[in-house]
């Protein structure tokens, strides 16, 4: 009977397990070119937060950030002057560059890319 | 009266039917056990479809500003829920009206949107691909994948196949990354050939 109960127990844990995520969120990217070796955290990109006030065009065709994980060289400075990240990020639309910790949020350590798992062998290519 | 041999008999099959109640009620109370485990994993599982952002691994938990950042859970769990990604499907959101994404931000930009079926014939066995351009330019503008990604005219675009799409090009570039993946063969290959 415990044999039993046992066996149970450790089937539906293995269950569960199987069943929890274990990832971030699907098309998280981790920008960390040169956030750490400025002694910032990695920033996080979330797709699904941007996605549900602002349609891709918006970013992708009017803020000119290419589609391609790795492939937009975007500087501090750059978002400071208003342009990708700063088109939004200037305190009248979104938060603005000041507030560091809720744009470099990440882990120390982290490699850039696209995260979340179900990604196939090609836009997370850094 | 009864001989030793069938005094033995039945005592043997009054062994076998004690065991037998035994053998049932040990299943039955052990499926009970398992189901109850069962359950409570589901639970489990319902709550954590997306983790919460300090153990995701990427969000540093240490930081205090992750208090002030928006939980997915607490976003997309109210929107059209799907099997996969973001386990959202974002199209019906868009359409539901229960998301209303700006479609640009600088006065002046031409906001279009094309409500155009393509069918791509050449998909060896699997079942033809429509493709609708009505979905992808409620979210995207045309200049996204014309004409650096995909030829305008149709059936023009070299080189454009699944091995490639697997790679991250062409298709690739958003299903597999930010779109639904490219597990889900059937909602492209969706025309079934006569």
């Amino acid at each position: 009977m415990t044999a039993m109960r046992v066996i149970c127990g450790l089937f539906a844990i293995w269950l569960a397990m199987l069943c929890m995520p274990s990832h971030a969120e699907y098309g998280d990217v981790v920008l960390n070119r040169r956030a750490e070796k400025e002694g910032v955290r990695p920033v996080i990109f979330p797709h699904w937060f941007h996605r549900i006030r602002f349609r891709c065009k918006v970013c992708h065709s009017e803020l000119g950030f290419q589609m391609r994980a790795g492939s937009n060289d975007v500087r501090m400075s750059d978002i400071i002057d208003g342009k990708f990240c700063g088109m939004c990020h200037n305190d009248r639309i979104a938060w603005g560059p000041a507030n560091c910790d809720l744009c470099h949020s990440g882990k120390r350590g982290l490699p850039s890319g696209i995260n979340g798992g179900d990604s196939t062998a090609g836009p997370g290519r850094w | 009266m009864p001989s030793v041999a069938q005094a033995s008999t039945s005592r043997a099959r009054h062994k076998m039917v004690v065991a037998l109640i035994r053998c049932r009620q040990l299943l039955k109370q052990s499926m009970l056990f398992l189901l109850v485990i069962l359950m409570s994993a589901g639970l489990v599982w319902a709550q954590v479809k997306h983790l919460p952002l300090a153990k995701d691994q990427l969000h540093d938990p240490t930081n205090p500003a992750i208090l002030l950042l928006q939980e997915p859970g607490e976003a997309l769990s109210k929107l059209p829920p799907d099997a996969v990604g973001n386990q959202v499907n974002w199209v019906k959101a868009l359409e539901q009206g229960l998301i209303d994404p700006r479609a640009s931000i600088l006065p002046g930009t031409k906001v279009q949107v094309l409500d155009l079926d393509i069918i791509l014939p050449r998909t060896g066995e699997m079942p033809m691909v429509k493709f609708p351009h009505r979905q992808h330019t409620e979210w995207l503008d045309c200049t996204n994948c014309h004409d650096h990604i995909f030829k305008s005219k149709t059936g023009t675009t070299p080189g454009l196949n699944m091995f490639q799409i697997l790679q991250g090009e062409f298709c690739g570039r958003c299903h597999g990354a930010v779109a639904f993946p490219l597990t889900e063969c059937k909602r492209c290959h969706s025309v079934v050939r006569q």
